[in-house]
């Protein structure tokens, strides 16, 4: 063997010859050829969306031919829908285009992800200590109408996050009693507690608001503004929601608690094998209480954002998360419950519907139909798809102490 | 899931490997007075609500007995025919929401027995509910009788392909189906969003601006045989309903298909070992379920229970999927018991919103959110066995330790 191919032996020219490599670059290329159609590159010519498009399907072709075959594909499709997207966003009118794609689209989608960040990293805790929860649904929809309240008769924002993390971790302390004392069936049990949900808060908000709006007035989360950055991160990032800052924390916090803490090894081992972590001494019971009551807290925290956060601005409806609660789940498994993979999966999802909101300027219609996106993707991701998504070894396995 | 692993040597006797092993081993430990003191519980925990928000005890009770006769149950002291009579009316209603819940019920049932647990119901209803109202306003001038067959069994179909879906996810990559069907409910719920909304395929010719369907054509309409045509009577779904839960039992307990579906239900690997195919009948379970509850979906389209339309904004309130689930675990996932189960819900589901309405007791609009909460709380109890033969057991376990002081340890049954 001569020098030339050992100095290529090492790690990373390994990794670059993986035929891996190219499915990614494939992929990337993929989303590059749509990109290149809109603000603020906004190329207005078809050729060159056509071109890096065709580039990231051979990229695919040969990435299969080097026996990937599924990364393959998936640089293939990339491509494929690349070069229709930039297609047709060139044959649309550049007035559109402006409108659709600006800073505030980048506000709009760190909006909608807010909520599924707190949910994702709920999830995370709760499933990481071993205990699946379905519940985050419901639970989310006691922080909406129970922060609200809070915000109404107290007279401040911050009692209604207050009230409505006590009601959201409230009804996860009863969905835990269930689920790790008397050892029912978590998905059953989760499903109580949704429909619980639905009915306490549907029946409270017609007792206490005769079904109207809360009345005006009542005190919103606050707005964080910076000071001047230029027009595009002013836009962006200049007036986001206290919240959406509190979820930007919370997922870094929540990496290091679960990663990088004695704490989060002991939440871990209990998802994975909760006998050995018995015998080693941790109390099973006390940390996935703590886990499901701390994800039931934060959930609903995401809840208040839900109706005192810019989207709601002040209204309950009755429903009001509408399946938010699920697309943090999705979000969740999407991100391998794994707190930087949820976060991603919870911008993209709020991408898209912050995009699905934008493209009621050409067609409520396709509007309507791309608010599908998060579920299609979620449901492409548990296919194993996009690599083997990997629950926690224990995930809802009830847990009887000897 | 692997079809030649041998089944690996039992660990603990007492907790069986899957949902459906587990449900059976607690049926035999709590029989019917599980069920029965999970809805009493919910029930009076209902009542707590309605007499703590309203001050008064009475009130509580007067709700029920106003949800009692809401469903038309007052019926049976003084039956009549007569739709006009109101006990009577009421009861033909409470009977058209029974036989949608004993068929969402049986989807879920149905999926269980082969432990899977199919919380989608409410997409696959949908799905048939879309596909019926397609055929059934689109196809003018066919024979009524092959219209209606050619609606109900394409709307059946669709609710099996769409649970059909999981169930090859499941089989093929391992995808656990409470996270699929959840997506392809939300999938479904956002179709029909498009399907008829403002310019979608199947929005009404008539008014472009209101995002609902167009009216299923009289001659694909489920012919009435109580009542008046037109009138919400009762329609023959009815007796399909009651059909559909004799093919249910039938299939599973006279049918090769139902032992290799129950076996796989008790134990996958066992099964295997065995010479059944998994795959194939995990495949096989989840279309029939998702059959069920399109059939549900489809009926109810070509029954009026929505007269005979369905819009984008009725998506959100239908819930008789989610229903599904409270009945099945009530009614144990057996056929009887599902009909009973169904029966209930489908009393508590006209008798509170109907029975209520006057405002007397509580304001109308409390009534359905009441149901939820009994709802939420019968699911929520019926999964937990143990809490309810924990309370059964209190009383023996109270003497016990009045006789022996000293042993306290007596804690939840293991």
């Amino acid at each position: 063997m001569s020098t030339w191919t050992a100095r290529l032996d090492n790690p990373l020219s390994a990794r670059l010859r993986d035929a891996a490599i190219t499915g990614y670059l494939g992929i990337f290329l993929g989303v590059f050829a749509a990109f290149l159609a809109i603000p603020p590159i906004e190329a207005r010519t078809i050729t060159w969306p056509i071109l890096v498009g065709i580039v990231a399907m051979l990229l695919g072709v040969w990435t299969i031919a080097r026996g990937r075959r599924r990364l393959g594909w998936g640089a293939f499709a990339a491509g494929l829908l690349g070069i229709g997207l930039g297609v047709l966003a060139t044959y649309s009118s550049t007035d559109n285009l402006n409108q659709a794609f600006d800073a505030t689209l980048v506000a709009q989608t760190f909006g909608l992800a807010t909520p599924l960040m707190f949910g994702a990293m709920a999830g995370i805790f709760s499933e990481r200590s071993g205990v699946v929860n379905i519940g985050l649904e419901g639970m989310m929809l006691m922080g909406a109408f129970w922060g609200i309240y809070g915000a109404d008769k107290g007279g401040t924002w911050v009692v209604g996050v207050l009230v409505g993390a006590a009601a959201g971790g409230l009804i996860a302390l009863v969905y835990a009693f269930f689920a790790i004392h008397l050892r029912s069936d978590q998905i059953v049990g989760g499903t109580g507690v949704n429909l619980l949900s639905v009915g306490i808060t549907g029946y409270f908000f017609v007792q206490l608001y005769h079904n109207a709006p809360v009345p005006n007035g009542v005190s919103l989360l606050p707005d964080v503004n910076l000071p001047d950055m230029g027009n595009f991160l002013d836009g962006a990032i200049g007036g986001l929601s206290i919240l959406t800052w509190a979820g930007f924390a919370l997922v870094i916090v929540t990496y290091l608690v679960i990663f990088k803490t004695p704490i989060g090894l002991r939440i871990r081992s209990c998802g994975e094998h909760p006998r050995a972590a018995d015998t080693v001494g941790i109390n099973v019971y006390a940390i996935r209480y703590s886990c499901v009551v701390l994800s039931g807290i934060l959930v609903a925290i995401g809840g208040v954002y839900l109706s005192e956060g810019p989207q709601g601005n002040g209204t309950f409806i009755f429903n009001m998360s509408n399946g938010q609660g699920f697309i943090a789940l999705a979000a969740m498994i999407f991100g391998n419950w794994r707190p930087a993979g949820a976060f991603g999966a919870a911008l993209l999802f709020g991408f898209s519907s912050a995009l699905a909101l934008r493209l009621q300027i050409y067609s409520p219609q396709a509007g309507t139909l791309f608010r599908m996106l998060p579920y299609v993707l979620t449901l492409v991701a548990v296919a194993g798809v996009i690599g083997r998504t990997v629950a926690p070894a224990a995930d809802g396995k009830p847990y009887v102490r000897q | 899931m692997t079809d030649s692993a041998p089944a690996p040597p039992p660990q603990e006797p007492a907790e069986a490997s899957t949902l459906a092993g587990r449900l059976a081993l607690k049926q035999r430990a709590g029989g019917i007075a599980v069920p029965i003191a999970t809805v009493l519980l919910a029930f009076f925990m209902g009542g707590v609500v309605v007499a703590a928000t309203q001050h008064s005890v009475h009130k509580g009770l007067i709700a029920y007995r106003d949800i009692f006769s809401g469903a038309g149950l007052n019926w049976i002291f003084h039956p009549t025919t007569n739709l006009l009579d109101i006990s009577a009316y009421n009861l033909s209603q409470t009977l058209l929401q029974t036989s949608t819940l004993v068929l969402t019920g049986l989807a879920v049932a149905f999926a269980f027995r082969c432990g899977m647990f199919n919380i989608g119901g409410q997409g696959q209803y949908f799905m048939g509910l879309f596909v019926a109202n397609w055929i059934g306003v689109s196809l003018v001038g066919v024979n009524s009788l092959g219209h209606i067959l050619l609606a109900l069994l394409l709307g059946t179909l669709a609710g099996a392909v769409w649970a059909g879906i999981a169930g090859v996810l499941k089989a093929t990559v391992g995808a656990h189906e409470v996270i699929s069907t959840i997506m392809l409910n939300w999938i479904a719920f956002w179709f029909g969003s498009w399907l008829f909304g403002d310019g979608g395929p199947l929005q009404n010719t008539t008014q472009p601006t209101v995002p609902i369907s167009g009216q299923v054509v009289p001659g694909a309409r489920l012919p009435d045989f109580w009542g008046v045509q037109g009138f919400q009577g009762v329609h023959i779904g009815v007796f399909i309903a009651l059909a559909a839960l004799v093919v249910f039992w039938a299939l599973l307990n006279r049918t090769t298909l139902g032992y290799e579906v129950k076996a796989v239900g008790f134990n996958p690997d066992a099964a295997a070992y065995g010479g059944i195919n998994v795959r194939k009948n995990l495949i096989r379970a989840m279309a029939i379920s998702g059959a069920f509850a399109g059939l549900a979906g489809a009926i109810d389209m070509l029954g009026g229970t929505t007269n005979y339309q369905f819009g984008t904004l009725d998506i959100p309130f239908s819930q008789v999927g989610f229903l599904g689930i409270a009945v099945a675990l009530l009614g144990r996932n057996t056929a009887l018991g599902t009909l009973l189960g169904a029966l209930l819900f489908g009393g508590l589901l006209f008798g509170t919103t109907h029975g209520l309405n006057s405002g007397a007791v509580i304001q109308p609009e409390l009534a359905g959110n009441l149901t939820y909460i009994i709802e939420g709380l019968v699911v929520l109890f019926v999964g937990a066995d143990v809490l309810i033969l924990y309370v059964w057991n209190s009383p023996r376990r109270l003497l016990r330790r009045r006789s022996k002081p000293a042993a306290s340890t007596a804690e939840l049954p293991a």
